[in-house]
């Protein structure tokens, strides 16, 4: 067995301890949800982040939430954090005003692999706020344009209402972004498609050998999406999703975040689907 | 005080029983705070120890599957006591312990890391099986890329007195576990008790000062001969048998399988086995703040993967049933553990076992699940 030896950790400053970061905006994005912009007051703490990766936002007295950096990565003195209203700490951040001071450490987590990306064609498949972790790989494929082939959006909302930054929808296609947005159940003003979004890989014609799937939903989506994308002789290897779980600490202590033999924190959020197979979808696991 | 002077690293020496009180002193004279088994609650406990009197000697645990009974024997042993409910990560990553502090500064927040006043401890009588745990926790909280300052603070300062087992209790299995019951690294000193007297290994330069100023003689042959026969005799008084060469595959290929479901009947998802467990790591934070809201206290609590909220997010728990967070612990200890540090997350100590209320043996049901086929 082991040696009982001590190493010296890497990292001594507490990295339980968060910094203090002032709110500069609040935009409203749907019923419940809208995106706060966080600057650090401290001008030497640390920047940089890369798309997919979150951060841990807290309010003294209620308590901290892992939340995904939402803003574009090139611009990492501000970070956007798209938050729905649902337990007692968002709704808590919910009630702030601009100006007012939240707690911030990060960034944390295995970030989408945007490299990979580069040469191929990359299908981004988001359901609800599910956007917001891809919203930045979509940011740096618009700054970046050449650098990809053909880069597609499949984004489903349960209704028009639910739908985030529709405001910047023509932006991304003006950027040369294929944009398919689909509704589970519609009202009479919509007048785009409507339908779980998997359903929108039928319209999409892709070439399996240089198509890239990241996708960030409810793990039901995820399912779904996964078993398209494969139908259509995407490999797993080419297929990344973005995972949830509960998480107190976003750095392998808590323990809640785990899958199987991975942390979500660590290796995760993001994740080769073929990485993490065995355990994925797996009923109550 | 006449003396010998003191061992070199990795002698081995022989001295009186009663010239341990004499090593304890040395260390609380150093500083350090004496932590080790003293009888309390009709059990044996970990606390604050001054004289060698206050171990729990001429006592046995006999202890089975939901089953802990401390027994009196004719033996004046300072050690034969097999592991309590406590472990020593009470001390190390403690029950609840203070992250930080923060305090309203106008419209700001000032975040204050909590100090840790503690003094150093010395361990007194660890077993192999317990140290082979600490080291596990090691492994999740200093050897990884980030490191927890406030585990690492205590547990760098800590002095190891180690005991090699003289007894077993039928639910120890570290031989399965390749942990003991003879102990190999990671102590300051290392104590084999014999019927007049204790052979003791020096581990440590720090182990090696401990013993100054007292009277040991080199241990001869015949000493060595028969500390080894202490452990020896122990492994053979081991039972309980359980095969790892499988893990953790069979555990992931069996996440589905219908045994889960007879599990799930009888386990009260107490959360005992996690909580008297060595290596159980898992906690939640908890925000406390004064009836102004101006000044909060964040502190770090032992959670454990039997609670219905460990999973919770929003829209819901991942592991709502007793099945699923069952299985959720089991493979975690036994399987997923392996791939996530390297070696099992199981010691073998047999506390779980014991501490179960309605007596699940995690050993029997790995067999169970084993013999029950493929699904």
């Amino acid at each position: 067995m082991s040696q009982v030896t001590m190493v010296e950790p890497v990292t001594m400053m507490d990295p339980m301890l968060p910094r203090p970061a002032v709110v500069r905006a609040i935009r409203p994005e749907a019923y419940g949800i809208s995106t706060f912009s966080l600057e650090y007051t401290d001008p030497d703490a640390p920047l940089g982040f890369a798309a997919g990766q979150f951060n841990m936002i807290c309010l003294p007295g209620f308590g901290e939430v892992a939340i995904s950096i939402c803003s574009d990565p090139g611009t990492p003195r501000v970070m956007e954090h798209t938050i729905r209203y649902a337990g007692s700490v968002t709704r808590a951040i919910g009630r702030l005003k601009i100006g007012d001071v939240v707690g911030l450490r990060g960034p944390y987590g295995n970030p989408w692999p945007m490299q990979l990306a580069e040469g191929k064609d990359l299908m981004i498949v988001a359901g609800g706020i599910g956007l917001a972790p891809l919203r930045p790989v979509i940011l740096e494929t618009l700054h970046h344009r050449d650098r990809f082939g053909r880069v597609l959006v499949l984004y489903g909302g349960r209704t028009p209402q639910d739908l985030l930054y529709t405001g910047e929808f023509e932006n991304w296609q003006d950027g040369g972004i294929e944009m398919f947005v689909s509704v589970d159940r519609a009202d009479e003003t919509w007048k785009g498609q409507v339908g779980v979004i998997p359903m929108a890989f039928y319209r999409t014609r892709l070439d399996h050998r240089r198509t890239l799937v990241f996708s960030c939903g409810p793990e039901i989506m995820l399912r779904f999406v996964i078993y398209e994308a494969m139908a259509r002789r995407i490999p797993k290897e080419a297929i990344y999703v973005s995972m949830e779980r509960n998480m107190k600490c976003a750095i392998g202590f808590c323990g809640h975040c785990q899958l199987g033999p991975v942390f979500i924190c660590k290796q995760g959020p993001v994740f080769r689907f073929s990485a993490i197979e065995p355990f994925f979808g797996r009923e109550e696991f | 005080m006449a003396g010998s002077p003191t061992p070199r690293v990795s002698a081995t020496v022989i001295f009186p029983k009663p010239t341990l009180q004499q090593v304890l002193d040395n260390l609380r004279a150093s500083g350090f705070r004496l932590i080790g088994p003293t009888v309390r609650d009709g059990s044996v406990i970990l606390g604050t120890l001054e004289k060698i009197s206050e171990l729990p000697i001429g006592r046995l645990l006999d202890q089975k599957a939901g089953n802990s009974r401390l027994l009196p024997t004719h033996s004046a042993d300072y050690f034969a006591c097999t592991v309590g409910p406590d472990s020593w990560k009470r001390y190390l990553f403690p029950a609840r312990s203070d992250l930080l502090t923060a305090r309203r500064n106008g419209d700001g927040w000032i975040f204050t890391p909590a100090s840790d006043d503690s003094p150093p401890f010395a361990f007194i009588g660890v077993k192999s099986c317990d140290l082979h745990a600490i080291a596990l926790q090691d492994e999740v909280f200093v050897n990884g890329t980030i490191g927890d300052p406030h585990y690492a603070h205590r547990r760098q300062r800590v002095f190891m007195l180690a005991v090699n087992c003289s007894t077993a209790a039928s639910t120890c299995f570290c031989t399965s576990m390749s942990t003991g019951p003879h102990v190999r690294s990671g102590f300051d000193l290392a104590l084999t008790e014999l019927p007049d007297s204790f052979v003791m290994e020096i581990g440590s330069e720090a182990g090696s000062n401990a013993l100054a100023g007292i009277d040991w003689q080199p241990a001869s042959a015949f000493d060595l001969g028969r500390a080894a026969q202490v452990t020896q005799r122990t492994e053979r008084l081991i039972q309980r048998q359980v095969t790892t060469s499988d893990l953790p595959q069979l555990l992931y290929e069996r996440i589905d399988h219908p045994y889960w479901d007879t599990i799930a009947e009888r386990c009260l998802s107490c959360a005992n086995c996690t909580l008297v467990c060595p290596t159980c790591f898992c906690s939640t934070v908890e925000d406390h703040s004064d009836l102004n809201g101006n000044r909060t206290t964040r502190t770090r609590v032992w959670d454990s993967c039997f609670i219905l909220d460990f999973s919770h997010v929003h829209g819901g728990n991942s592991r709502p049933t007793i099945k699923s967070r069952f299985r959720q612990w089991m493979t975690h200890k036994l399987g997923a553990w392996i791939d996530q540090f390297g070696r099992s997350g199981c010691v073998g100590c047999g506390r779980c076992i014991a501490w179960c209320p309605v007596g699940i043996d995690i050993t029997e049901e790995l067999n169970r699940l084993r013999t029950a086929g493929a699904r």
